[in-house]
């Protein structure tokens, strides 16, 4: 860590650094007010899937930019998951080098289009921001900013490759294309290991493509930051289950050295409560692979998905936000989250829920459904709703529902989408029967190198944490990196 | 991509195809299923494995055509690419050594039936079959069951061919005449709904191949659940295979028609894009 510290320094202490923190006087810096992310008016993007927010323009990106006061210390870094060198790139930046700010997101960030779009930032770089803390205003915008660099460096046609070391003539396996894989692949080809990312649907990319949706992310923004890896020298397989196409005994076969597991938490939960199995009712993931996936929404695609007058969200996490926004787009007149605890509890970011009310998104807070009804042909045409109170603090430090007796009634829905949380994909804990598991399901590892229970085979992301973040993910994928690379050259 | 190698036109409306997948063909097992992509816009559809070729690492899925991907598929020719092709999915059947076992395949089911057929028999099983079609035309594999059967009894709505009525009459008759101890049941819903109905009736142990719809194919949606003994499960990671007498088949099948609507429009507009080519 030492180094890491040193290196910090000596960057800062760049000629050019040195300089532009004179150009302003703190004092001025501090100010400014933090910018707006200008967005597509909630009645026009509420039907279509233009992507909400817009983006900053170069010279308000700049000016945001010399909000920062590029501190000594710079505590934003340690609330960075893949700890990118925040005020590095941020002062590329203010100084107009757009390009050179993309290349330090570059240095530790595979996908940085994507976390800056999709990050929740108010709980990581930004809370740690010097503003957050010392000031108690608010944060640079540190997300918009990384989107901007990215964004600009996509639009520019300049994309930089990161330079790989020469082969090192060792094969290793990513399992899941997901944002921990990518991550993963990315350091790992950066060492000169062969790289191959075997992913089980027909599109790379994971819950970037099949979950996270267009008006949030756009899926050619997920493409080029792949196609970089593919530049790179990794290289994708698509239709391919690890323990099932081949197992990992065949592919140690094949001469592969080290797998990385990021299969990700992709089983959906449902509720087990009666008639969740009527025609209508369906998990998020369903719902949000079919639109994003399968693009289910658009003319001459054969996938069909439910497009109900009135839908009902069960949950209040990102992809419940995700999901009722769907529902818009599709041509719901009404749809509602439907959430057990009140709005301050949601764990969703407190930007989709703004977004979610904008476009005029129904909140039923404090309700929790029991039962669905159906009509005659088994299709959801209600369901009973029982009201719920805050109780004492639970395990995890929020006040837990309780159900408010007698106050049980019904709501017509003809559309149930339930996203209520996923569990761990059991196929390759199924396939390995001596891979040490929790009992939720999540591979068990050593939480400093990312190492399993068997020695050639590391795991992150959700298949470790249970349903996380991106961000997480891509942390995790990093520190795998490192410790299969070390573990490999200890081998030798 | 994979490459269709040969195909087989077993009726006006059946085809069987020999796709090029090489790793699939080595890994599968009787039971197990793939999810077929046509084309670039094309849905994701589950069939189950008919046969396979180590050595030309080819698979056999034998497709019947009802709706717009089955029609893509079934004008596939030779030298045709499928876009996507992922498996072996799903459980492996459980074989082993049962005593008799009543093989009851319904229209196309006799395709994922085969390989079951062929597995008890080699596992030392003595093997009745009993296939069945709405008529002649649609009985599919009639010699290839009979290759790996000790009897086999075929029938058909109309009396076509074999004999006349409903899988259950052919079954009912031989469950009449000797002791069976296990029954294997593959075909639309329905007809495994009244098989399984008929095999309670005289407690002989019954596994169903379910045939849901799906999306992914992985468990990462739960399109495919299925109400089993009382509890939800995936058909695609816990079955597709399950104790015939423990399946809700109404809840089933009203989720089989979940999309009947759009699958007859999407048919139609695709009919009138293919007769005005």
């Amino acid at each position: 860590m030492d180094n890491r510290a040193d290196y910090l320094k000596a960057e800062r202490s760049a000629e050019w650094r040195e300089a532009l923190r004179k150009t302003m006087k703190n004092k001025e810096r501090t100010a400014q007010l933090r910018v707006h992310m200008p967005e597509a008016p909630a009645q026009e993007r509420a039907r279509s899937y233009v992507e909400v927010n817009s983006g900053l323009t170069a010279p308000i990106a700049m000016k945001e930019a010399s909000r920062c006061i590029d501190c000594p210390d710079p505590t934003c870094i340690s609330g960075c998951p893949v700890n990118i060198n925040i005020p590095k790139f941020v002062k590329n930046i203010e100084r107009g080098e757009f390009l050179e700010a993309a290349r330090t997101l570059k240095e530790t960030n595979a996908l940085p289009a994507v976390c800056g779009r999709v990050c929740p930032q108010e709980k990581q770089c930004e809370a740690n921001c010097f503003y957050t803390i010392k000031l108690n205003a608010e944060p640079v915008a540190i997300g918009y900013l990384e989107r901007f660099a990215a964004d600009y460096e996509q639009n520019s046609g300049a994309i930089s490759i990161p330079e790989v070391a020469p082969a090192n003539g060792m094969k290793i396996a990513v399992v899941g294309s997901g944002p921990a894989g990518l991550a993963f692949a990315g350091d790992m080809a950066k060492l000169g290991y062969e790289v191959h990312i075997l992913e089980a649907l027909h599109e790379i990319g994971g819950v970037l493509k099949y979950g996270i949706p267009e008006f949030r992310l756009p899926n050619k923004m997920v493409d080029v930051e792949i196609e970089s890896l593919r530049k790179m020298g990794v290289q994708f397989e698509t239709n391919f289950i690890v323990g099932k196409t081949a197992t990992i005994d065949d592919l140690r076969e094949e001469g592969f050295k080290g797998f990385f597991v990021s299969s990700g938490a992709g089983l959906p939960r449902f509720m087990n409560i009666p008639g969740e199995n009527l025609v209508g009712i369906l998990s998020s993931n369903e719902y949000l692979t079919r639109v994003n996936l399968m693009g289910a929404s658009r003319q001459g695609m054969d996938t069909p998905v439910m497009r109900g007058k009135r839908v009902a969200v069960i949950g209040g996490g990102n992809t419940a936000m995700d999901s009722v926004r769907t529902a818009l787009r599709l041509g719901a007149e009404k749809a509602t989250i439907i959430y057990r605890r009140s709005l301050e509890e949601m764990p969703a970011r407190v930007e989709e829920v703004k977004h979610a009310q904008e476009e005029g998104v129904e909140f039923l807070t404090l309700n929790n459904p029991i039962e669905y009804l159906g009509d005659d042909k088994g299709k959801v045409k209600q369901i009973r709703l029982q009201k719920m109170e805050l109780g004492e603090p639970d395990a995890s430090g929020r006040r837990s529902p309780q159900p408010v007796e007698g106050s049980e009634y019904l709501i017509d829905a003809d559309t149930v989408v339930v996203s209520v949380g996923v569990s761990p994909n059991p196929l390759i804990p199924q396939s390995l029967p001596d891979l040490k598991v929790s009992r939720w399901g999540t591979i068990e590892v050593d939480p400093e190198t990312l190492q399993s229970s068997i020695p050639d085979i590391f795991a992150g992301g959700d298949i470790v944490r249970g349903g996380a973040t991106v961000i997480l993910a891509m942390g995790d994928g990093r520190k795998a990196a490192a410790g299969m690379h070390q573990h490999l050259q200890n081998a030798r | 991509m994979n490459k269709v190698v040969s195909k087989r036109q077993f009726s006006e409306n059946v085809v069987g195809l020999d796709i090029e997948a090489p790793r699939i063909a080595k890994a599968r097992k009787a039971g197990h299923f793939v999810m077929v992509r046509v084309d670039e816009k094309g849905e994701r559809i589950p069939l189950t494995i008919s046969s396979a070729d180590v050595q030309r690492g080819t698979i056999t899925l034998v497709i019947q055509k009802v709706g717009v991907t089955s029609r893509k598929l079934t004008a596939l020719e030779p030298g045709d690419m499928v876009h996507d092709l992922v498996g072996p999915l799903g459980h492996a059947t459980e074989v082993k050594k049962y005593g008799t076992v009543l093989c009851c395949g319904g229209g196309v089911g006799v395709a994922p039936l085969l390989p079951i057929v062929e597995a008890m028999k080699a596992a030392g099983n003595r093997v009745i079959s009993v296939i069945a079609a709405r008529n002649k035309e649609l009985v599919i594999l009639e010699d290839q069951i009979r290759a790996h059967s000790d009897e086999v009894l075929v029938m058909t709505d109309d009396g076509s061919y074999g004999r006349k009525g409903l899988i259950t009459e052919g079954m009912e008759s031989i469950i009449e005449r000797e002791k069976i101890d296990q029954a294997v049941i593959i075909g639309p819903g329905i007809m495994m709904k009244f098989a399984s109905l008929t095999t309670k009736k005289h407690n002989i142990p019954s596994i169903a191949s379910l045939n849901t719809i799906m999306v992914d194919g992985t468990g990462m949606c739960g399109a495919c659940r299925v109400t089993v003994g009382g509890k939800t499960r995936f058909v695609c990671v816990d079955g597709p295979e399950f104790d015939a007498h423990e399946v809700d088949f109404d809840e089933m099948l009203s989720r089989l028609n979940g999309y009947k609507d759009e699958e007859q429009k999407a048919d139609q507009e695709y009919s009138c894009q293919v007769d005005k080519k």
